[in-house]
């Protein structure tokens, strides 16, 4: 390497191994890596991998706010991180994490914007220009007197980009910027980064578990396993990676080469195969059911009339609803269309201003106590961990099955079959994100609920964990639960939902087989559909078992 | 014209306010502090989270009034003459002379125990109006840059708490879920536990925010100077303190030496600042409204003052003998002073949640 390419590299990574105290093998173990300026990164990883540490080195947020110990050298803009901490690195590193919310210092747009200028002590005539010009960049003019609090995710998130903006640094770390976002509101996001990588020049890293919504941006991947990194082009990394989304393990299981990385090129790839899906499958009508069709119509439960408000605003608008019993259902819509109470409203522990809920028997689960509510339909809130209070997961264990009335073991038998080979004196918050949702979801089946409702699940989990918890969920249909789960996650949907419900504005705008609401939805199509229609297949598991040989 | 008046200005008016408060516990004069603070904070609050917050804090002064009438009737020293209703009362050795449990409940102590509370509240309701028109956070952003790490922890502080109550309403929807809803020892633990990890989390995640965006930066190192000012300035302002409360001490003791104290902190912090340069975005002015406000504010403290001074029985409750409350004219002015800003000073720019009322003014 010359002299005048080393001026090009934004970060450098030399011998770079990280270790926390706490745990017995490094968070990252010999990483060398640049990342030249101007490019748009992609880290990828298994949850746990060492991709947050990855990240967090870049603004010295690693070491010197978690601990730990860093060897190696890493370099931001020719700065070394051993001798700069997070503040002194702020002109030239923005750094945007997953919940925005909790990053925002002051109260309104404006503020937020001018926050990071006013401790750079830029002139007020510069952070005004540069407040405007942020703004207009972001599209959220409108918004400049807003309290960040009532804005939806998707605006929250871009104020969070916009406010490390207006200090004009070369290198932008997103740590999952969508994962809480739907999939319109992860449009705008990442389209905005877009333009700053091709309008500005910016460097971007960003890690994120939905590759299906951000790969295609990538100029370069880094896959990070074990706190060991390689990196390379999307399409040579995804070859073989741990994860993957749809679309590579179609073209995988294809056997296309190059693997495409976009809709577009899978399309063009794709004409053979769909040709000979087209022999299996001549119209809609003909699509196989998902394999555990409900073996009765008989609704699970019902709601007539539910209404709920919140304050002034209506959360809920008279919905009637009837999710039949042995069957998943996916609540799908915006952020904050409703989706969470209507859930909550459903279990009876949230409030209702008016209507009707029933169980299969005819039982209003609002007029239960909370111990017997809790046998006849589980709830796993948005934050799951808020159920877990005690020091271990043993300890948990045992609670759940005395307050279930429940032998003992039972939660821990559910728990091994949900998550194997979680140690029993492991404390709760060690647990990686798919064990803690694991847990909580083995905590509220030992009463064996027959309505089961998740809020959110699938946030911060990575491909394996969701295929896991979508057997999960498939498993229970199948064993005569009724299963309503709301997500943004479509690609969750297609692989686990008998029927999606969309909301919108807190009503029920769509509600039928998965197939038919989700494929012909812009928004809501997942890659398969997309890059096979009209051949109605939604997941590469249906194509795998349309064609079971390897057909190309 | 539109604009926020300086956090700096309301916070002393309504610290102005709760000081003169403090000095009375006639009746009408309390009423008149909170009809004040209630409609200067009607009229001038902005649509912030703060804003809507003085309703808490009127929640927080009446059950510091009821909590002051029940501690007088289980063991309050009853007194007057005026009988209102036995209470079975228990009696306590010697040594508890002053506290009685239970006993006859006479008029005079009640209104005693009633309006002290109310002298409380009032005060409380005080920082509430300063918080309803000065959000905390604006008032932090004139925090001295050298305090930055004391800033830090108020700025976390001051946002995390308002989450606390939403955390501990999440977290005890979510024991529901669990079957739990008992109230015993157990519960607490269930709620303390994840509410605390929460707000810890918040916290750092928060202070690591603030961090990564470049607070308290340095460009020259602190110097030795700077903490040997402050050092010293603060042992000064302690020693100054002693001597001027404690009587026994040479009154050349007490504020001289506290001034020295101060003037040496105020030296240290000032030194200190240079070194964490920072500027302002939209510095809010000081002009003519904010000197009003002050003024406002302090005259009606004075005016307590004067009052008091005068005559001292004017603000009191008169109760032995029982009677009419008296209306001191200085008092009455100067809250009729006070009330002058809710007309004043400018109207605090409205926020886009409120289309109806920037309808209105635009009107």
């Amino acid at each position: 390497m010359t002299a005048y390419e080393s001026l090009g590299a934004a970060v450098r990574f030399s011998n770079v191994s990280v270790h926390y105290p706490e745990s017995a093998s490094p968070a990252l173990t010999d990483v060398n890596l640049e990342i030249d300026e101007g490019e748009l990164v992609l880290v990828i990883g298994r949850t746990g991998s060492g991709k947050s540490t990855l990240l967090g080195t870049i603004n010295g947020h690693v070491p010197h706010f978690t601990g730990g110990r860093l060897s190696g050298r890493v370099e931001v803009m020719g700065r070394d991180i051993a001798t700069h901490r997070p503040r002194d690195l702020a002109d030239v590193v923005g750094v945007v994490g997953q919940d925005p919310l909790a990053g925002f210092v002051t109260d309104t747009v404006e503020e937020e914007l001018a926050y990071g200028m006013e401790q750079l002590a830029l002139p007020p005539a510069t952070m005004r220009k540069r407040v405007e010009e942020t703004l207009d960049l972001l599209g959220i003019a409108d918004l400049r007197a807003a309290p960040l609090r009532d804005l939806s995710g998707g605006q929250q998130q871009r104020v969070a980009i916009g406010s490390v903006l207006t200090t004009h640094p070369r290198l932008l770390v997103l740590d999952e910027p969508t994962s809480a976002l739907d999939p319109t509101g992860a449009e705008e996001v990442l389209a905005t980064l877009t333009r700053l990588v091709h309008d500005l020049g910016v460097t971007v890293v960003i890690a994120e578990h939905r590759l299906e919504r951000v790969v295609q941006y990538a100029d370069r991947l880094v896959e990070v396993a074990d706190g060991r990194v390689r990196h390379g082009s999307p399409a040579e990394i995804l070859a073989d990676s741990a994860i993957a989304p749809p679309i590579i393990e179609l073209g995988r299981y294809a056997g296309w080469s190059p693997l495409p990385v976009t809709i577009r090129d899978a399309r063009r790839a794709a004409a053979p195969l769909r040709r000979e899906l087209a022999g299996a499958f001549p119209t809609v009508a003909e699509v196989a059911p998902p394999p555990d069709a409900p073996a009765s119509p008989a609704p699970g439960v019902t709601a007539r009339g539910l209404r709920v408000d919140h304050g002034g605003v209506r959360a809920v608008a008279d919905v009637d609803l009837a999710v039949a019993a042995g069957s998943v259902t996916a609540l799908m819509g915006r952020n904050g269309a409703g989706k969470s109470s209507l859930l909550w409203a459903l279990h009876g522990t949230g409030a209702r201003t008016s209507g009707r809920v029933h169980l299969a028997d005819g039982t209003d689960p609002a007029s239960l106590k909370p111990p017997q509510r809790r046998s006849r339909v589980g709830l796993v809130p948005q934050s799951a961990t808020d159920l877990l209070y005690l020091d271990s997961v043993g300890a948990e264990c045992d609670q759940a099955d005395q307050e279930s009335g429940q032998p003992p073991g039972t939660c821990s038998a559910l728990l091994a079959d949900l998550a194997p080979g979680i140690p029993h004196q492991r404390h709760p918050r060690d647990l990686s994100e798919g064990q803690k949702l694991a847990l909580v979801l083995a905590v509220q089946l030992t009463a064996r609920p027959e309505v089961v409702l998740l809020d959110e699940p699938t946030r911060g989990l990575d491909y394996p964990a969701k295929d896991r918890l979508a057997a999960t969920l498939r498993r229970l249909a199948r064993d005569g639960h009724t299963v309503v789960v709301s997500t943004h996650d479509v690609e969750f949907v297609a692989i686990v939902a008998d029927e999606v419900i969309v909301m919108a504005e807190g009503e029920i705008v769509a509600h039928g087989p998965s197939a038919d609401v989700i494929a012909s939805s812009p928004a809501f199509a997942p890659q398969v559909a997309k890059v096979l229609a009209p051949v109605p297949l939604l997941t590469v598991d249906q194509v795998r078992a349309a064609l079971p040989r390897n057909a190309i | 014209m539109v604009r926020h008046l300086h956090p700096a200005a309301w916070w002393i008016w309504a610290l102005a306010l709760a000081a003169s408060a403090s000095l009375t516990t006639n009746p009408v004069l309390l009423a008149g502090h909170i009809a004040v603070l209630t409609f200067v904070v009607m009229s001038r609050r902005d649509g912030s989270p703060w804003g809507r917050a003085f309703r808490l804090y009127a929640v927080l002064g009446a059950v510091i009034v009821l909590t002051r009438v029940i501690l007088h009737l289980a063991v309050g020293l009853k007194f007057g003459q005026h009988r209102l209703f036995p209470l079975p009362t228990l009696d306590l050795p010697s040594w508890a002379a002053g506290i009685q449990l239970g006993g006859t409940v006479y008029l005079e102590g009640l209104l005693a125990a009633a309006l002290e509370g109310a002298r409380l509240g009032t005060m409380i309701l005080a920082i509430g109006a300063a918080n309803a028109l000065a959000s905390p956070k604006r008032l932090l952003k004139v925090f001295p840059a050298a305090l930055h790490e004391i800033g830090a922890a108020l700025v976390v502080a001051v946002t995390v708490a308002p989450q606390l109550a939403e955390s501990v309403q999440r977290v005890a929807r979510a024991r529901a879920l669990r079957g739990e809803t008992s109230l015993r020892l157990r519960a607490f633990r269930g709620i303390a536990m994840p509410v605390l990890q929460d707000t810890l989390d918040r916290s750092m995640a928060l202070a690591a925010a603030m961090d990564g965006r470049g607070y308290g930066r340095r460009t020259a190192s602190a110097s030795r100077l700077t903490s040997g000012l402050t050092l010293l300035g603060l042992l000064g302002a302690c020693v100054g303190l002693y001597g001027l409360l404690d009587s026994t001490s040479p009154a050349a003791f007490g504020v001289p030496v506290l001034a020295i104290g101060a003037a040496l902190c105020i030296a240290g912090i000032w030194a200190g600042g240079r070194a964490v340069p920072r500027t302002i975005y939209r510095r809010d002015p000081w002009s003519g409204a904010e000197w009003l406000t002050v003024s406002c504010g302090l005259t009606a403290l004075a005016a307590s003052i004067v009052s008091l001074r005068t005559s001292p029985g004017a603000l009191a409750m008169p109760l032995q003998p029982l009677g009419m409350p008296s209306l001191p004219i200085p008092v009455i002015l100067g809250l009729i002073a006070a009330a002058a800003p809710a007309l004043a000073t400018p109207v605090p720019p409205l926020t886009s949640q409120r289309p109806e009322r920037v309808q209105a003014v635009v009107a």
